[in-house]
């Protein structure tokens, strides 16, 4: 899933300065999930705003909503039922909704409350770690189903470097040698001989590297 | 210049229902500041973020919470939780550059014991230090 975590309050309320009312918008996709931009944590940042204005000596009203997901046209449209009700929307969804509301909504001023951080997974209650960087030329079937270019601090395609000490990266010792991982994995499929197998140097193109990506599937076209 | 705070005290059933015996006349005459607002609830495990922040949109100078000891809740993990979210309120308000005190987690001892007197004092001397809620304007 996406992962995300809530912006400081101070840049928050910096958005929202000359608003008189403003729709904190919640998205029950993944943001709901990694507890960053659901339904509760949009009340939460609701409240927070309504104080920050206050200290200010401002008041502000602050409507809270949410959508099924903020990144498909036909839950867009449901935004229309809070129409003349604020003045910008404050979205709790990772940064695709809110481009996909600025998209679709040419008179909506639209507002992230997120860092949009990274593709992810929960290792275990309340924390969540990169895993994937959805690079578009997936090489898992090479390394044993883990990722180099999420999880190499290098994104080295043939690992591991002279950092690895011990299992552990150079940048932080918290922080695995996914390459010592992927060497220990394939060993244990006795297929540690594909690491002797150089990778060839990678075109980037497929990740990001040559523009705005897009997936067009003729046979779901209409 | 000295003030009369409002202060919010949340307490788990289980630690305030001494502290409620005789409509709270004997909570009184052990000296518990009339500053404070009581608000029992089933397990301090229930109180959300939203409702600690809530407590400061309707006026509170100061929030505290009283749970069971960490080794001892009565659900288990309850006054646990209740301290994280505690802990993540206190940082918010200083994301909004209010001083987090204003808000504080305690783990008492069921019924009515000296210290849920003690804090309550602690509570109401520290919020008459630091003054009016800045969220009053």
């Amino acid at each position: 899933m996406i992962i995300a975590e809530r912006k400081p309050m101070a840049e928050i309320i910096e958005m929202v300065q000359d608003c008189k009312k403003v729709l904190v918008l919640a998205c029950r996709g993944c943001v709901t999930v990694c507890s960053a931009g659901g339904e509760r944590e949009a009340d939460i940042l609701a409240s927070l705003i309504r104080l920050g204005m206050k200290k200010g000596g401002k008041s502000i009203e602050v409507l809270t909503g949410s959508l099924v997901r903020q990144c498909d046209r036909e839950y867009i449209d449901e935004i229309d039922q809070w129409n003349g009700e604020y003045d910008a929307v404050v979205s709790t969804a990772c940064g695709v909704g809110v481009n996909f509301i600025s998209n679709l909504r040419k008179e909506t001023m639209v507002y992230p409350a997120l860092n949009t951080t990274f593709f992810g997974g929960s290792a275990e209650q309340g924390e969540w770690t990169e895993q994937c960087a959805g690079c578009g030329d997936c090489v898992l079937h090479l390394t044993g189903g883990l990722c180099p270019v999420a999880r190499c601090a290098k994104s080295l395609m043939n690992g591991p470097c002279g950092g690895s000490v011990d299992g552990r990266c150079e940048i932080h010792s918290d922080v695995e040698c996914i390459w010592q991982s992927i060497y220990d994995r394939l060993g244990s499929f006795d297929r540690s001989a594909q690491m002797e197998v150089i990778a060839p140097i990678r075109d980037w193109s497929s990740a990001g590297h040559g523009g705005p990506r897009k997936v067009v599937r003729d046979d779901l076209t209409v | 210049m000295s003030f009369d705070p409002a202060i919010t005290l949340f307490s788990c059933h289980y630690t305030s229902q001494q502290s409620c015996a005789e409509e709270g006349k004997e909570l009184e005459q052990l000296g518990f500041p009339s500053s404070i607002n009581l608000v029992r609830v089933p397990c301090t495990g229930k109180l959300q973020v939203t409702t600690l922040l809530k407590a400061f949109e309707d006026g509170a100078d100061g929030v505290y919470v009283v749970g069971c000891p960490e080794d001892g809740c009565h659900n288990v993990k309850g006054s646990i939780r209740a301290a994280k979210r505690v802990a993540a309120v206190r940082e918010a308000l200083k994301e909004l550059g209010v001083e987090g005190e204003r808000v504080e987690m305690y783990h008492l001892p069921r019924g009515l014991h000296p210290e849920f007197v003690e804090k309550g004092k602690e509570m109401d001397s520290r919020i008459r230090d630091l003054g009016p809620s800045p969220f009053q304007n």
